[in-house]
């Protein structure tokens, strides 16, 4: 019976690379989900001061991000070089952080509100009033976790 | 004769295609975790009740003046002695009694801290100063807690207090979490952070 018969010529048949694409595809589809873009385009000059004594701070959707430091330069013509808050893309007052806290929590599922944590992203050339300024709304609207978030380094880099 | 099949389309190129892509997102995109100093910022209070009493010999002042300089109990301090004078002043443990430290190492001055749960460090500034040396020097002050907890951890437990609070913080760690936990209370009541921030004041 020659139905079975085998028709190839013999020789070793080629391993089939036709789902290499499906698995470099599954891997590029996994990056493009897993990162993060950044949402807020700075307008802030922010060189963050440096500390050896950080904790990381993990659960990117439980961090509320409050940046300040003196406009940008293209900014500065406007905006002059006062430092200044950015809450999510624009600039803000400091009356303003209650209300973005609020709406931050809102946002949030209810069990997760109170897991919230405020990251300080101050330019290291900033004036600690601004800073208290912050810090103070943040304690009116019951935001009491914060990270003052640093680069890694020796603290001594922030004296020069 | 087989009949000739249709030849089929070369896939072999999407595969670089799809890698060209990857390596792309790879690079361009950076996974950054932020790290930083977290602290808890004291509540606000609405009733004023007056705060116990501190001897003031339980409070270590550090201040940062608009110019930047160091003063540690009102004397000039240079920087990099900001650590040690801060371990000193909290592992000090002169106290009596009661208020006896035993777990201290300290000179046992009677002018200095009492206990280490007693010990407040009070870092003051002004509206001037720079926020990097704020930092700096709020980062000496929790090295110091962390210099003094790593002690008692390793005395102990045999372990670093941070490597504790590190493997905590791991949602990966397959250790016992409960006795982690209790450990790093252990600690934690050993060597209260006691770090007051302070509203800063006009200072002349």
């Amino acid at each position: 019976m020659s139905k079975f018969k085998k028709k190839g010529d013999g020789g070793t048949p080629a391993i089939s690379t036709a789902s290499l694409p499906d698995i470099v595809f599954m891997l590029l589809f996994f990056f493009m989900v897993v990162t993060v873009m950044r949402d807020t385009s700075l307008k802030v000059q922010n060189i963050l001061p440096f500390a050896d004594q950080v904790e990381k701070l993990d659960k990117k959707n439980l961090i509320m991000y409050i940046y300040a430091g003196k406009p940008s330069p293209r900014y500065q013509e406007t905006y002059g070089t006062e430092a200044r808050i950015q809450l999510n893309d624009k600039y803000a007052s400091v009356n303003e952080v209650q209300q973005f806290i609020k709406e931050e929590r809102q946002s949030k599922r209810e069990e997760l509100r109170d897991k919230l944590t405020t990251a300080l992203k101050v330019d290291k050339e900033t004036n600690m009033g601004l800073v208290s300024d912050i810090k103070q709304e943040l304690r009116k609207v019951e935001a009491l976790k914060i990270n003052y978030t640093t680069k890694e380094g020796e603290a001594t880099l922030n004296l020069e | 004769m087989a009949k000739r099949s249709a030849p089929e389309v070369n896939a072999g190129s999407m595969a670089d295609i799809a890698f060209l892509l990857l390596i792309f997102f790879l690079v361009t995109t950076t996974i950054e975790t932020d790290s930083g100093i977290t602290r808890k910022l004291p509540p606000i209070d609405d009733e004023q009740e007056d705060p116990p009493p501190l001897k003031e010999r339980n409070i270590f002042i550090v201040l940062v003046n608009a110019s930047g300089e160091l003063f540690v109990e009102d004397e000039r301090m240079e920087f990099q002695d900001l650590r040690q004078s801060a371990i000193d002043f909290l592992d000090n443990g002169g106290g009596q009694g009661d208020e006896a430290c035993d777990y201290c190492q300290g000179a046992k001055d009677p002018k200095s801290s009492d206990n280490p749960v007693k010990a407040v460090i009070s870092l003051q500034n002004d509206r001037k100063t720079e926020y990097g040396r704020y930092i700096a020097v709020q980062n000496e002050l929790v090295a110091a807690y962390n210099e003094l907890r790593d002690r008692e951890a390793n005395r102990l437990y045999n372990t670093d207090f941070t490597d504790m609070e590190a493997a905590f913080n791991d949602p990966e760690y397959q250790g016992d979490k409960d006795k982690l936990k209790e450990r790093i209370g252990v600690i934690k009541e050993l060597f209260p952070q006691k770090l007051s921030e302070a509203e800063p004041k006009k200072r002349n």
